[in-house]
């Protein structure tokens, strides 16, 4: 990667904290009232958005018996009924099964669509692109139906299978989106290089191109897990009775059972969502203080 | 740089090291002979090298110069493998390799960005072409340890690539490029990125390095200051073409085509028609000026239209004598108008306008008793045949 490069990733990431802090410090001194009213109203917004999963939080602590807000006191029976209820830990467990899967595949497939769509000189390169990235943009219900008409014709409905190559198709475009971000800013040069000291096409790839780009593949992995995690529609049409993914169970439980085990499986899952966004900065932020560390002695 | 280095590597010494069995890995012990025949490539109706052939002696510094676009680059990186040629071949010691992936060509290569490894260490980047070769990991340890201290940067194993600075991210990336012994070292616009100083330095000191390990070098660069000062032969590149290849002195003294001339150092152009010759020596008609001497040029028959050229600092101003031995015979000489005076330091330098209303340039030294022309003045300026050309 070029000097230049690597410079103005360290200023978003790499920075010292106290570099930082010292700007922040001296802009706090100076806030006008345009300021203050923009912070106002962007907090608003952000209210506005989160407070919906607020709600939620404490409904799951509830101690009514059906879903009511605010709720009258504080019980752990819901989180009790979920984790208990063999139906529940099941669309569970499938979830994180098929999301597993899922993962696994689109950032297999993404990563190397990525590495031919930034690289490769051909034909219809920007309309393969559009193509691949297409599922982002198609609503999903229509992606769904015509998912649910081929799977239903090849006998694919019901299985965890078919979930896992459904989800795939919607995940692929985070994995090839995130992954060729990366690649785009990546020195082309530094795989000549590799070439150059002896390293075939393989080891180029294993030891330089793919350790610089690890970011965006995790990013992009982690992307198409949350994917296939949280998938609605498609799971409605294509689980059939025999793969019913935690999305789907969430449905139907709001449909027959109005009780408040929705909210403790929701509260469950905003949190798991966060961790995983929370580990895929994480991971980031390591793998980018590993290329920017500064070792403290040298021999 | 430190040039020892490998002699103090020798079995004899005891005192650096214990169990030095064997001899180091003679750093580039003998260059390869590198030989470009025919060479092409062309992407679609272009061609960036068209018909190049070049024969590099073993163990020679080579520079391809010539301003971008001219196929240098191009042609490096078809002898690196990273393109292919459209048609020819090129051979290192007789064998074609046109057709050999690079990373078994054994070719070291520099980069104009260093190219270092950023999520590796120093020491990684240098143990990078080892550790594909197999190499044992003490061996790795000892060879690191000793192209470092050959680029003047030991002990900088654990550091990263971006604590250095660009000098010393060069003298890595050289480093990682001898590390393995290749006979063949590319080295593209190394220095491209430094500032002139460092850049300077770092001239000497890869020219240094080259005589000592006797590797055979092929330089590419924009720059002909650096070329000059580095090379044993240049070859100047424009449009895909070799324009000519020589020692720094004969490219020039002896400039062959205009773009050599112009490319290299500053020249005057005076135009002419080829009007006779006469006891070897040119007679050209220049309009406005009259008849202009000048070595003969090869292959250049009477009533072509031709260039007089002459460097700047080969024009002195007649009437003062200077360097005048009286052979009126052996020299040019025209009447001239001052028309622009520059101080740059170490000398002056003119514009002057001739009857013809061409303008050359000359340079005079900034010393005492160096008369100061000044705008406007008339002065006849003179120069030797021999120190003018045809092109």
């Amino acid at each position: 990667m070029s000097a230049t490069g690597e410079a103005r990733q360290g200023v978003g990431v790499g920075a010292s904290p106290r570099a930082r802090v010292r700007p922040a410090r001296a802009a706090r001194r100076r806030v006008s009232l345009g300021q203050g009213l923009l912070y106002a109203v962007t907090g608003l917004i952000l209210f506005y958005l989160v407070f919906p999963i607020f709600v939620v939080i404490p409904v799951s602590f509830s101690s009514a018996k059906y879903l009511q807000f605010p709720p009258p006191g504080f019980s752990l029976q819901w989180y009790e009924k979920y984790l208990t209820r063999s139906d529940w830990t099941g669309a569970t467990w499938l979830s994180v099964q098929v999301a597993a899967g899922t993962a696994l595949l689109a950032t297999l497939l993404g990563t190397l669509a990525a590495l031919a769509l930034v690289r490769g000189r051909f034909w219809g390169r920007d309309l393969i692109n559009a193509f691949v990235v297409s599922p982002m943009i198609i609503p999903s219900i229509i992606v769904a139906i015509g998912i649910y008409f081929f799977y239903a014709r090849i006998q694919l409905i019901g299985s965890p299978f078919a979930l896992v190559l459904a989800h795939t198709a919607l995940a692929v475009p985070f994995v090839v989106v995130n992954v060729s971000a990366t690649l785009v800013g990546f020195d082309e040069r530094l795989e000549y290089a590799a070439m150059n000291l002896g390293a075939n096409r393989r080891q180029t790839f294993l030891k330089v191109t793919l350790p610089l780009i690890r970011p965006g593949v995790l990013t992009g992995a982690l992307f198409a897990f949350v994917t296939s995690f949280d998938e609605l529609i498609v799971a409605l049409f294509i689980s059939g009775t025999g793969a019913v993914t935690l999305p789907r169970k969430m449905w139907d439980g709001i449909r027959q059972e109005i009780d408040p085990t929705i909210a403790a499986v929701s509260t469950i899952f905003i949190v798991l969502s966060v961790l995983v966004l929370v580990s895929a900065e994480l991971l980031r932020q390591r793998s980018e203080r590993l290329r920017t560390a500064i070792p403290t002695q040298v021999e | 740089m430190v040039v020892g280095t490998r002699a103090a590597a020798a079995p004899t010494n005891a005192t650096e090291g214990g169990s030095r069995t064997e001899p180091t890995g003679r750093l580039g012990a003998v260059g390869a002979r590198v030989v470009f025949e025919d060479l092409e490539k062309r992407y679609g109706d272009v061609a960036a090298v068209d018909g190049v052939s070049l024969d590099v002696a073993a163990g020679e510094f080579l520079t391809m110069l010539g301003p971008s676009g001219s196929g240098k680059t191009t042609s490096l990186m078809m002898l690196a493998g990273f393109e292919i040629p459209t048609a020819g071949e090129i051979y290192v010691d007789d064998r074609p390799i046109a057709a050999v992936p690079p990373y078994r060509r054994n070719i070291g290569m520099v980069f104009q960005n260093y190219a270092l490894f950023p999520h590796m260490t120093v020491g990684e980047n240098i143990a990078f072409p080892l550790k594909l070769r197999k190499v044992k990991k003490a061996d790795i340890q000892r060879r690191t340890r000793e192209v470092l201290e050959l680029v003047e940067l030991p002990g900088y194993e654990a550091r990263y690539p971006r604590q250095l600075s660009g000098g010393q991210q060069q003298r890595i990336a050289l480093a990682r490029a001898l590390v393995f012994d290749p006979r063949v070292l590319l080295m593209d616009e190394p220095l491209g990125a430094l500032d002139k100083q460092l850049r300077e330095s770092l001239q000497l000191e890869i020219k240094r390095l080259h005589e000592r390990l006797g590797v055979t070098i092929v330089y590419v660069t924009h720059d002909q200051q650096e070329a000059l000062v580095m090379s044993d032969r240049i070859a100047v590149m424009n449009r895909g073409r070799v324009e000519q290849v020589g020692p720094p002195a004969e490219l020039y003294d002896a400039p062959q085509t205009r773009f050599v001339a112009s490319f290299i150092g500053e020249s005057n152009f005076l135009d002419g028609r080829l009007a006779g010759i006469e006891g070897g020596v040119a007679q050209v008609e220049a309009p406005g000026v009259g008849v202009l001497r000048a070595r003969l040029g090869e292959g250049l028959a009477s009533g072509t239209d031709v260039a007089v050229t002459v460097r700047p600092e080969k024009i002195v101003f007649a009437e003062e004598g200077e360097g005048s031995d009286g052979l009126n015979h052996e020299r040019n000489e025209l009447d001239a108008t001052v028309e622009d005076v520059v101080f740059v330091g170490e000398m002056h330098r003119y514009e002057v306008r001739l009857t013809g209303g061409q303008t050359l340039i000359l340079k005079r030294q900034n010393r005492a008793g160096v008369r100061r022309y000044e705008r406007g003045d008339s002065a006849r300026v003179a120069w030797h045949v021999a120190d003018t050309r045809l092109v």
